[in-house]
C-alpha cells in the first residue's frame, strides 16, 4: 500500500462542490460536471492503479454528481474495490455508493455480497456494522436471500460486540419487513428473546423493535418475551434516574426502551402467571405514581418523555381491560391532563379516554369528567381537540346522561366547525335514537337537529326518523303535531319539508281534529313550501297529496285542482309529470275502496341495523368500533378476554355484514313486487307497475310509501313446515345461493361453492327483529349412515345475534362417498325468553359434486353403451310440472353441475349431459339423457352411471326439477 | 394582446416587470419562474401555457424575456416584438446582460411605455425612438424640434424625420446569410435552407427615394418577358437568378408597389436598419462538405476520421472555421492528429473541437482521432449525434446578387451617381450538420 498522507480532507472534492455551487446557470453546471466526469473516466481508465485515496475521492464525486440528478453509469467497480479496503473512510464511501446506487446487476451483486460476507466474518466491529448498515439500506430481496441466515447468527453469537448486535437486530428487522418469507427465525427465537436480558440497553432497544415486529406475526413463538419484558420494565421503572447513565434522558430512565417494552406487551393478553402479572401491575402503578410526582426538571423534554411512557402505560392498561383499579387511576390521571395547558396533552387525554369509556370498569370514572369535556367542546381553540371532545362525549354517553349530552351537542352544533358538522349530526341522531326513553323526545331532538343543521342532515337521518315514527304507534300523533308546528316557521329546511310531507301524509289524520290543523290547513301549509323545494322533495309532496285525498276526502277537489294545474301535469320533469298524471287519474277513477287499499298506511319497517350507524362507520372507518363495543356492554354482555385481536375481529365482522345482508335483502324485496303487481286490478297494474319497483327497491325510499307494494309482503310467506319437507332441498338442487329459510324472526341465507369433492357453505343468519337473540346455537348433524358418507365441519357462531344484525357461519363439507340423505341443521335460540327450535335440511345433494365433462358424440355413445347393465340405468317418465322452455331447461341442467353436450343426440329436442361425481373414495362417471315430449307435456329421463345408487339418486333429484 | 412583459435573470429573479392589463396578476411572475426557468426538465418550447395564461419567451445569454397574455394573440407578432425589443435595447446599451439591464432599468421602462401601449405594439424603430428617448437626459428642445417629433410620431413616414443633411451621401448594404444543412453520412442532402437578411446603413440627405434590385427569379423573368428593360437584365442573364421562397420587408418598403411590379422601392430610415429578410431552399451553394468516418474498434476504442472540403472559388477565403465532433459519454481519453488548424478534446462539452482560422476554396483538410472508451454497465448504445460546423464565407450561399440600388432625391441637388455605395456579402453557418 502506498503511503498516502493527504488526510481525509479530499480537497479536490471540496473544490468541485464549491465550483458547482458557484455555477451561474444550469448549462455551466452541466459543463462542469461533464468535465469532471471525463476527468474521472480518464483516471479510472488510466493504466496505473489508483491509490485508495483517489479512488475514494472520485467515487465521492460520482456520488455527488448522482445526487445532483445526473446519470452515473460507471464507477461501480471502483466502489466495489473500495469495499475491500482496510481503511474505514474508504470502506465507508464504498458502502455509501453501493447503498445509494446499487441496482440489480447480477455480477456486481455477487461481488458486493462477497465483500459484505468478508466484512461480516471479519472480527472488526466497525466493518461489521458498515456491512450490516449496507444490507439494511439496500434491503433488497437478493440481499435478504444472501444474508437472512447469517445475520441471526451474528445477532445471538456470544462474542459479538454490542454495537454490532444493535445493528444486526435492526438490519434483520429491515429484511423481515421487506421479505418476511426469507427470514426464518426458528431455532434462533429463544436466543433472540433472551436479548431482552442483555446488559447493554442499546441492544435491548434494538432487539425489542425486532421482537415486536416478529411477534405480531407469530405471537405464540415469542410468548416467552412477556415475562422478560416485564422484568426488564420493572428494573427500569424502579431504577433511579441516575442508574442508567447514558440512557437517562432528562432525568427519565430509558424512555424509548420503556415505551417499546410497553408496546410489546400490548401484543399479548395479560400474563397468566400471577407473579409476573403482579410485577407488571406494580410497574404500571409506579408509572402512574411517578406522574403524580413533581417534575424533576422544567424542561419540556423531561415532561414529554415522562408523558410518553405514561400514555403508553395507559394504553396497555386499556388493552388489558382487566384491572379496575388501574383503569380508574388511569382515568383520573387523564382527567388531570384534560385541564393541562399543553394542547397536545389535552388531545391525547381525550383520545385515550375515548377508549377508556368503552371499558365497563372505567366507564363510570370517565363519566365524572363530563363537565370538563363539555367545557372543552365549547372553549377549546383547536378544532382537532374539539373533535376528540365530541368523540368522547359520544363514547361516554349512556342512558343516564344522554339527555344532557345530546342537548350539549345540539347547542354546540350551532357554532360547530363546518368540517365536523355532519359527523356531529350523525352522532346526535344515533345517541338520540339509542337512548331514547320516550320517543317524543327523540322526535323533538331530530327535528331540532334538522332545524339547526339541516344542510348536514343526511338522507339516512331523516329516513330513520320516519322508520321509527311509523314503527311506533305511540309517537305518531305527537310527531304529526310537532312537524306541523315546525313547518309553520317561515323558512324551513328542505329536509324538514320532507319529513313533514311524509309524516303528515301518513298521520295527518291524527291531528285533523284540531280546527287549527284541519286537513285544508295542513295541505295549504305543505303546499306553501312546494315551490321552494327541489324535484325529489316535490315528488314526495305529490305522494303526500294523494295520501291526503285518501285520508281526507274533503280535500280532494283542492288537491285535484293542484294536480291538474299546468305546472304539475305539464311539468318538464318527467317524474313529477308522471306522478301528477297518475295521481290525478287514480283519484278520479278509482273507487274509495280501491283508493283506501292502495293508499293504506305504510306497514311497519322491518327492524334492522340503523342505517345511520352504518353511515357513521363508513365515515369514520374503524374508529366507530368503540361505540359498537360499548353497545355490547350496554346490554350486559361483555366479551371477556378483551384482547385487541378480538376487537378487531368484531370490527371486521361488523364491517363485513352489511354487504351480504344487503344482497339478500335486495333479493327478497325485489321478488314480492313482481309477485303482487299482477294480482292488483288492471288499472292499478298500469299505474303502479312502473312506480312499484322503484319504490320498493330500497328499504325506505324517500317516497315509496304507497302501500300497493308493501315490502313486508315477503315476510307474510308461510314458513315452510319444517323438517319433513324435501321441497326446500329441491329448490337448491340446481342453484347454490338463495334464501334457505325465513319466518318472522329469522332469515337464513345460503351461499355455497363446490370444488371436486369439497364444498364450502356460508350460512347467513339474519335477525329480523329489533331484539337480540341470545344463546344462539347451530348444530349440523349427519343422521344414520350419512355420517360415514359426508364429513361436515362447522365453525361455531357467536351466541348473541343483535336485533337487525346478521351473523355468518361457514360449513366445510367433504364428500367421502356417494350419499342420499341431506345433513340436518338445527338452530336454537331464545327470543324474548321463548326458546325457538328450528330444524332444516341443508341443501347438500350428490349432484353438487359433479365435475362437468365435455366429450364428442362418438365418445358419449361408446360410454353410454358400456354402461348398459340394467342396474346401472335409472329411468323415469314424468309429467312436466313447469313450462318446457328450452332456455330454462338448459339452465337447470347446467345448474345441476354436468356439462351440457350439444350436437350429440341425433334428435335436437333431446338434452344430453355428462359429468363425473367426485367423492373421496371414488369417481362416478354419469351420463344423462332428457327427452322432452312437447305434445304430451312429458319427459323421459334416463341416467346411466357406474354405480346404481348414484343413478337412482340423481334421477330422483332431477325428476323433481322439471 | 400582450398583458405584460417580464425580464428575469438566470436565477429567475425579476429584473423588469411591466404589466399592461389587469388580467395579469403578480402570480404570473412566479408561475413562469416555477414552470419554465426552474422547471425540472428543460423547457424547449418558446410558448408555455400555464393555467390559461400564455407565456412567450426568448433568451438572450442569461436573460429571459417573457411576454404574458391571457388572450389569444398572434404568436408570431409577439416574437417579432420580442426580437425588436432586444434590438432596441441592444442599440441603446449594447449587450443584453443582467448588469446592463439593472443599470438601465429606468430607460427600459421608458422604452416599454413607448413601444407598447395597452399591450399593442407601437413604433419600435430605433432611429426614431432615439430622437425622443435619450440617455442624456432632457435636452433643451426648441419649439420646432418638438413639433417635428409630434409630426414624425403621428405622420405618415414615422421612421424618418425631415431635414437630414450629410456632406457625404453614403450607403452601406450587407447581405447576411446563414446556411443550414443536414447531410447523411453518404453525402446526401437531407435538408438545407438559407435564411438571409439585407441590412442597410444609409447616410442620405433629405427624403430620398430608393429602389433596390436583385436577381430574384420572378423579377428577372418578368423583365425578360416584358422586354421593357434591357439595360441590366439582359446582360446579367448569364448569371443565375434565384428563387426566393418567402420574404418580409421593413415597414418603409412600399408593399403595393412590390405586389404590382415586384420592385422594392422605399424611403429609407436614417442609420442602420434591416431592409428585408428572405429564405431560399433551392440551388444552395454548400460552402463545405464534411466526410466523416467512424470506426468502433472493440468496446473500448473508437476511431474517427473527418475530412472537410471547401467548395467555392479558390480566390475566396473562408474564416472562423470550427468543426465539432461529438464524443461518446464514456470517453476516457482522446488523441487527435490534424494537418491544419488546432484540435482539442473539450470534456465539458463532450466533443472534439477543431478550429481553422482561414481556408481557401477548393481545398481539403483532415483530422483523425482515437477515442478511448470506458466500459460501462449501461447497454445503451451511443446515439452518434451529428458533426456540426461553423464558418464564415465572403459570398452569399443562396446565390443572391444585388443588381442595383438607385437613389432619387428630387428636392436636393444630388443624384444617384453622387451617392457612395458599398456592398458586402457574408455567408455564415446556421445549423450545419453532417451525420456520422
Amino acid at each position: 500500500m502506498p503511503a498516502v498522507s493527504k488526510g481525509d480532507g479530499m480537497r479536490g472534492l471540496a473544490v468541485f462542490i464549491s465550483d458547482i455551487r458557484n455555477c451561474k446557470s444550469k448549462e455551466a453546471e452541466i459543463k462542469r460536471i461533464n468535465k469532471e466526469l471525463a476527468n474521472i473516466r480518464s483516471k479510472f481508465k488510466g493504466d496505473k492503479a489508483l491509490d485508495g485515496y483517489s479512488k475514494k475521492k472520485y467515487v465521492c464525486k460520482l456520488l455527488f454528481i448522482f445526487l445532483l440528478g445526473h446519470d452515473i453509469d460507471f464507477g461501480h467497480m471502483e466502489a466495489v474495490n473500495l469495499l475491500s479496503s482496510n481503511k474505514y473512510t474508504e470502506k465507508q464511501i464504498g458502502y455509501l455508493f453501493i447503498s445509494v446506487l446499487v441496482n440489480s446487476n447480477s455480477e456486481l451483486i455477487r461481488l458486493i455480497n462477497n465483500a459484505i460476507k468478508n466484512d461480516l466474518s471479519s472480527r472488526n466491529p466497525t466493518f461489521m456494522c458498515l456491512a450490516l448498515h449496507c444490507i439494511a439500506n439496500v434491503g433488497s430481496r437478493e440481499m435478504a436471500e444472501a444474508f437472512a441466515g447469517e445475520i441471526p447468527r451474528i445477532l445471538v453469537a456470544g462474542d459479538t460486540m454490542d454495537s454490532v448486535k444493535q445493528s444486526a437486530a435492526l438490519c434483520l428487522l429491515r429484511l423481515y419487513k421487506a421479505s418476511p418469507d426469507l427470514v426464518l427465525m426458528g431455532e434462533w427465537t429463544s436466543r433472540v428473546v433472551h436479548l431482552l436480558n442483555d446488559q447493554h440497553m442499546g441492544v435491548v432497544t434494538a432487539a425489542i423493535s425486532l421482537i415486536t415486529c416478529l411477534s405480531s406475526k407469530n405471537p405464540d413463538e415469542f410468548k416467552t418475551c412477556v415475562s422478560l419484558a416485564v422484568s426488564r420494565l420493572s428494573r427500569i421503572v424502579s431504577s433511579a434516574s441516575t442508574d442508567l447513565q447514558d440512557y437517562t434522558y432528562y432525568f427519565v430512565p430509558a424512555p424509548w426502551l420503556s415505551c417499546k417494552l410497553l408496546r410489546l406487551l400490548q401484543c399479548y393478553p395479560p400474563p397468566e402467571d400471577g407473579a409476573v402479572k403482579g410485577r407488571l401491575v406494580e410497574c404500571l402503578e409506579t408509572i402512574l405514581n411517578k406522574a403524580q410526582e413533581p417534575p424533576k426538571s422544567k424542561k419540556v423534554q423531561h415532561s414529554n418523555a415522562k408523558n410518553a411512557i405514561l400514555f403508553e402505560a395507559i394504553s396497555l392498561i386499556i388493552h388489558y381491560d382487566s384491572e379496575p383499579n388501574l383503569l380508574v387511576r388511569a382515568c383520573n390521571q387523564l382527567g388531570q391532563f384534560l385541564q393541562h395547558r399543553e394542547t397536545n396533552l389535552r388531545y391525547l387525554a381525550l383520545e385515550s379516554m375515548c377508549t377508556l369509556a368503552s371499558s365497563e370498569f372505567s366507564h363510570e370514572a370517565v363519566k365524572t369528567h363530563i363537565e370538563t369535556v363539555i367545557n372543552a367542546l365549547k372553549t377549546e381553540r383547536d378544532v382537532s381537540v374539539r373533535q376528540r371532545a365530541a368523540d368522547l362525549l359520544y363514547a361516554m354517553c349512556d342512558r343516564s346522561n344522554a339527555k344532557q349530552i345530546v342537548a350539549e351537542m345540539l347547542s354546540y352544533l350551532e357554532t360547530a366547525d363546518y368540517s365536523i358538522r355532519e359527523e356531529m349530526v350523525l352522532k346526535v341522531a344515533i345517541l338520540a335514537e339509542k337512548y331514547a326513553v320516550d320517543y317524543s323526545w327523540y322526535v323533538d331532538t331530530i327535528l331540532n337537529l334538522i332545524r339547526i343543521a339541516g344542510d348536514y342532515v343526511s338522507e339516512e337521518v331523516w329516513y330513520r326518523v320516519i322508520q321509527i315514527v311509523i314503527n311506533r304507534d305511540d309517537v305518531q300523533g305527537y310527531a304529526a303535531k310537532t312537524v306541523f308546528e315546525a313547518l309553520q316557521a317561515p323558512a324551513c329546511h328542505e329536509n324538514m319539508v320532507k319529513v313533514g310531507g311524509y309524516i303528515l301524509g301518513e298521520f295527518g289524520n291524527l291531528i285533523a281534529g284540531d280546527p287549527r290543523s284541519s286537513p285544508l290547513v295542513q295541505f295549504n301549509l305543505l303546499h306553501s313550501k312546494f315551490h321552494l323545494c327541489s324535484v325529489p322533495t316535490r315528488a314526495l309532496l305529490l305522494s303526500a297529496y294523494i295520501k291526503f285525498i285518501n285520508l281526507f276526502p274533503e280535500t280532494k277537489a283542492t288537491i285535484q285542482e293542484v294536480l291538474r294545474s299546468d305546472s304539475q301535469i305539464r311539468n318538464s320533469d318527467v317524474e313529477l309529470q308522471q306522478r301528477a298524471v297518475e295521481y290525478l287519474k287514480l283519484s278520479s277513477i278509482a273507487s274509495t275502496d280501491v283508493l283506501a287499499t292502495v293508499l293504506e298506511e305504510m306497514p311497519p319497517f322491518p327492524e334492522r341495523e340503523s342505517s345511520i350507524l352504518a353511515k357513521l362507520k363508513k365515515k369514520k372507518g374503524p374508529g366507530a368500533v368503540s361505540v359498537e363495543l360499548e353497545d355490547g356492554k350496554e346490554r350486559g354482555e361483555l366479551n371477556g378476554g378483551g384482547d385487541r385481536g378480538g376487537d378487531a375481529a368484531i370490527a371486521a365482522s361488523n364491517a363485513s355484514t352489511p354487504s351480504p345482508s344487503a344482497d339478500l335483502l335486495g333479493l327478497r324485496s325485489a321478488a314480492p313486487v313482481s309477485g303482487t303487481a299482477p294480482s292488483a286490478g288492471s288499472l292499478l297494474v298500469d299505474v303502479f307497475s312502473e312506480a312499484g319497483p322503484a319504490a320498493s327497491s330500497a328499504g325506505v325510499n324517500d317516497d315509496g310509501f304507497l302501500s300497493s307494494a308493501p315490502p313486508s309482503a315477503a315476510s307474510e310467506d308461510p314458513a315452510p313446515p319444517l323438517p319433513e319437507s324435501d321441497e326446500l332441498l329441491n329448490k337448491f338442487v340446481c342453484k347454490n345461493n338463495g334464501v334457505l329459510f325465513e319466518n318472522q324472526l329469522l332469515q337464513i341465507g345460503i351461499k355455497s361453492e363446490y370444488r371436486q369433492n369439497l364444498g364450502r357453505m356460508y350460512l347467513f343468519y339474519g335477525n329480523k327483529t329489533s331484539v337480540q337473540f341470545v344463546s344462539f346455537s347451530t348444530i349440523v348433524s349427519c343422521p344414520g349412515e350419512l355420517q360415514s358418507q359426508l364429513n361436515v365441519q362447522t365453525k361455531t357462531v357467536e351466541p348473541l345475534v343483535e336485533g337487525g344484525a346478521q351473523v355468518q357461519q361457514v360449513i366445510n363439507i367433504e364428500c367421502l362417498t356417494d350419499f342420499i340423505d341431506a345433513p340436518l341443521l338445527n338452530i336454537k335460540f331464545r327470543y324474548g325468553g321463548a326458546l325457538q327450535n328450528i330444524s332444516l335440511k341443508l341443501p347438500v345433494t350428490i349432484n353438487k359434486f359433479f365435475q362437468p365433462t365435455e366429450m364428442a358424440a362418438a365418445d358419449f355413445f361408446q360410454r353410454w353403451k358400456q354402461l348398459s347393465q340394467p342396474q346401472q340405468e335409472a329411468q323415469k317418465i314424468f309429467k312436466a310440472s313447469h313450462g318446457m322452455d328450452t332456455e330454462v331447461l338448459k339452465a337447470k341442467l347446467l345448474g345441476l353441475g354436468t356439462a351440457l353436450l350439444e350436437n350429440v343426440d341425433p334428435n335436437p329436442e333431446n338434452y344430453v349431459c355428462a359429468g363425473v361425481i367426485q367423492t373421496k373414495a371414488q369417481q362416478v362417471g354419469c351420463l344423462l339423457r332428457l327427452e322432452p315430449n312437447a305434445q304430451a307435456q312429458m319427459y323421459r329421463l334416463t341416467l346411466r352411471s357406474s354405480k346404481d345408487t348414484v343413478s337412482q339418486r340423481v334421477c330422483d333429484l332431477l325428476a323433481e326439477q322439471f | 394582446m400582450i398583458g405584460g412583459l417580464f425580464i428575469y435573470n438566470h436565477k429567475g429573479e425579476v429584473l423588469i416587470s411591466r404589466v399592461y392589463r389587469d388580467d395579469i396578476g403578480r402570480n404570473a411572475v412566479d408561475a413562469f419562474r416555477v414552470n419554465v426557468i426552474h422547471a425540472r426538465q428543460q423547457v424547449r418550447s418558446p410558448v408555455t401555457n400555464i393555467a390559461r395564461t400564455s407565456f412567450f419567451h426568448v433568451k438572450r445569454s442569461n436573460i429571459w424575456l417573457a411576454v404574458v397574455t391571457k388572450q389569444n394573440v398572434n404568436a408570431a407578432m409577439v416574437f417579432e416584438f420580442l426580437y425588436k425589443m432586444c434590438d432596441v435595447m441592444a442599440s441603446y446599451f449594447g449587450k443584453i446582460s443582467e448588469e446592463n439591464i439593472k443599470n438601465n432599468f429606468v430607460l427600459i421602462y421608458e422604452l416599454l411605455d413607448e413601444i407598447l401601449d395597452f399591450g399593442y405594439p407601437q413604433n419600435s424603430e430605433t432611429g426614431s425612438l432615439k430622437t425622443f428617448i435619450t440617455q442624456q437626459g432632457i435636452k433643451g428642445q426648441t419649439k420646432e424640434e418638438q413639433s417635428q417629433i409630434t409630426s414624425q410620431v403621428t405622420g405618415q413616414i414615422g421612421w424618418r424625420r425631415e431635414g437630414i443633411k450629410y456632406r457625404r451621401n453614403e450607403l452601406f448594404l450587407d447581405v447576411l446569410e446563414s446556411v443550414n444543412l443536414l447531410m447523411s453520412p453518404q453525402g446526401q442532402v437531407l435538408s438545407a435552407h438559407v435564411s438571409g437578411r439585407v441590412v442597410m446603413k444609409s447616410y442620405l440627405s433629405g427624403m430620398p427615394e430608393c429602389k433596390f434590385g436583385m436577381n430574384d427569379k420572378i423579377i428577372i423573368d418578368k423583365a425578360g418577358k416584358g422586354g421593357v428593360t434591357n439595360e441590366a437584365g439582359k446582360s446579367t442573364s448569364g448569371k443565375q437568378s434565384i428563387a426566393i421562397d418567402d420574404c418580409t420587408f421593413n415597414q418603409c418598403v412600399r408593399l403595393s408597389k412590390f405586389d404590382s411590379e415586384r420592385s422594392i422601392s422605399f424611403i429609407p430610415p436614417d442609420g442602420e436598419y434591416e431592409l428585408m429578410r428572405y429564405r431560399t431552399t433551392k440551388d444552395i451553394i454548400l460552402p463545405f462538405r464534411v466526410i466523416p468516418l467512424v470506426r468502433e474498434v472493440g468496446r473500448t476504442k473508437l476511431e474517427v476520421k473527418v475530412v472537410i472540403k471547401s467548395n467555392f472559388k479558390p480566390s475566396l477565403l473562408a474564416q472562423k472555421i470550427e468543426v465539432r465532433i461529438p464524443t461518446p459519454l464514456n470517453t476516457s481519453g482522446v488523441q487527435v492528429i490534424c494537418m491544419k488548424g488546432k484540435a482539442k478534446y473539450k470534456a465539458s462539452e463532450n466533443a472534439i473541437v477543431w478550429k481553422i482560422k482561414r481556408m481557401a476554396g477548393m481545398k481539403e483538410s483532415q483530422i483523425s482521432a482515437e477515442i478511448e472508451l470506458l466500459p460501462t454497465n449501461d447497454k445503451k448504445k451511443w446515439a452518434r449525434p451529428p458533426i456540426s460546423m461553423n464558418f464564415e464565407v465572403p459570398f452569399a450561399p443562396s446565390g443572391l446578387k444585388v443588381r442595383y440600388l438607385k437613389v432619387f432625391e428630387s428636392k436636393l441637388n444630388y443624384s444617384d451617381h453622387d451617392v457612395i455605395k458599398w456592398v458586402r456579402y457574408i455567408g455564415r453557418s446556421g445549423i450545419y450538420e453532417t451525420r456520422c
